[in-house]
């Protein structure tokens, strides 16, 4: 289980799953997720497998959620604000034409 | 010269989408190539492009181009099979057909003709499109914009992920024992004995014969070969969404839907030279433009853009020519390296295995830009 190296700071929280999750000012919900222990984040599109944290910066897709909403947002670019709504994302975006 | 050499049938310049296509040809007839490549620095045509397998619209001015890219669609099925059982690495690629939009009447009218005309020389050979009306398109494809009116459609059409058929190439050459040189740019290329012999900064590399397939290279490397390649940059933009569940059934000239999900938009034309940059304009309009044919489209978010160069010759068909001073070194140049690749590895690579270029591809040398080529 991953620790916080300072735990201090001032708390927010948000829910993932429906489940409270308290984060710290300044955490990416990619961070605060991986700091409450929850590692799976969504299924692939294309395997079907679960996915989580890969590279934390941006770059991999790996991390993607949904929030307040929206499908596929990077987990670990967005910053908490307090009462997210984070869902685990299953398979891909649905659009409809 | 170095340590480096080692006796090749071929030494292939060039590791793009062109080079690999037609080292892996080359290693099924038997042969043993050297595929020498650029590092990162390389213009790299092939990990820019939109992935369309496209027969309708290509050759018209040049039948036998109109022709051999419908040979290649033709071979694609088998090619796709063959790489897959040589590389363990499938291209996605599929065949549904492929449609390309039009928003006006004269559009519509210049396509008719241009499709009659194509008809009239290639008959059943040629592109086999057909242009079909709103109420047919939307029983094949559903949720267009109201600016859509028509469209021409050929069931040869189809598309392929472009980094799996390279990745898949490169896995197959080395599974047929071929040699794969990275970060080898040639810095020049000539005559030796019998042979040819490639000079880069890893050592000199020597074969029987030589392909360029430099893309854009191949312009400074030709000349020391008897060979005059004048070709010309274009740059064209790419858009590339989050993944979606399946939303397109088939390709369009301006936007596809991947394997994976993601829904590609192109189809921008710009004299940049060789520049790569995106640019701000430019991604509006291509969005703009596919959000007109599919309105949908608009609900996804674009994650990621990039520019590449293609590699046109002055007349947009490819070059392919055999040195006339030097048996066995040849020149080949084209913008289409995913819809050839299908005719490069198993009706163009068996030719320069043979050492000669045959008639259906003659039409197809640079002397048609009236260059001497020197003897």
């Amino acid at each position: 289980m991953p620790r916080r190296i300072d735990p201090e700071g001032a708390t927010l929280s948000f829910t993932f799953e429906g489940r409270r999750i308290e984060a710290r000012a300044g955490d990416s919900v990619a961070a605060a997720l991986t700091a409450a222990g929850i590692r799976d984040l969504r299924d692939s599109a294309v395997s079907g497998q679960p996915r989580g944290i890969f590279c934390m910066m941006g770059a991999c897709f790996d991390c993607l959620v949904e929030i307040d909403g929206q499908p596929n947002r990077q987990a670990c670019m967005i910053p908490v604000t307090e009462g997210l709504t984070v869902r685990r994302q299953r398979g891909a975006a649905e659009v409809h034409p | 010269m170095t340590s480096n050499e080692r006796a090749a049938d071929t030494l292939v310049v060039g590791g793009g989408l062109v080079g690999a296509a037609l080292a892996y040809g080359l290693a099924r007839e038997g042969e043993r190539v050297t595929v020498l490549d650029e590092g990162d620095v390389a213009l790299r045509a092939s990990r820019g492009n939109f992935g369309l397998v496209w027969v309708q619209s290509k050759g018209d001015g040049l039948h036998d181009y109109a022709r051999w890219t419908r040979h290649s669609a033709d071979l694609w099925p088998e090619f796709a099979g063959l790489l897959e059982q040589d590389s363990g690495i499938s291209p996605d690629y599929e065949k549904p057909g492929g449609v390309h939009f039009m928003l006006s009447e004269s559009e519509l009218e210049a396509k008719r003709a241009q499709i009659a005309r194509m008809h009239n020389v290639n008959g059943a050979a040629g592109y086999g499109a057909e242009i079909i009306d709103r109420q047919q398109l939307d029983a094949m494809l559903p949720g267009l914009g109201p600016d859509v009116i028509g469209a021409s459609w050929s069931p040869h059409d189809g598309h392929a992920s472009p980094l799996r058929l390279l990745r898949g190439l490169h896995a197959a050459i080395a599974a047929r024992g071929g040699r794969y040189v990275p970060d080898a740019r040639a810095d020049q290329v000539g005559r030796d004995g019998q042979g040819f012999f490639a000079r880069t900064g890893k050592g000199t590399y020597r074969a029987g014969k030589i392909v360029l397939a430099a893309g854009h290279g191949n312009t400074a490397l030709a000349p020391a070969l008897g060979m005059t390649i004048p070709l010309r940059a274009e740059k064209g933009q790419i858009l590339v969404t989050e993944r979606a569940a399946p939303l397109l059934p088939m390709p369009t000239h301006v936007l596809r839907q991947t394997a994976e999900g993601t829904v590609m938009m192109g189809d921008s034309h710009e004299d940049t030279g060789y520049s790569t940059d995106s640019v701000s304009s430019v991604i509006r309009d291509i969005a703009r433009h596919a959000v007109r044919c599919f309105p949908a489209i608009a609900r996804l978010r674009v994650v990621r853009s990039w520019g590449a160069v293609r590699v046109l010759s002055l007349d947009g068909f490819p070059i392919y020519q055999e040195s006339p001073g030097f048996p066995g070194a040849f020149s080949i140049n084209c913008h289409s390296g995913v819809t050839l690749a299908g005719a490069h590895a198993l009706a163009l690579a068996p030719m320069i295995a043979r050492g000669r270029l045959d008639a259906q591809v003659e039409r197809f040398t640079a002397r048609r830009f009236g260059h001497a080529t020197a003897h």
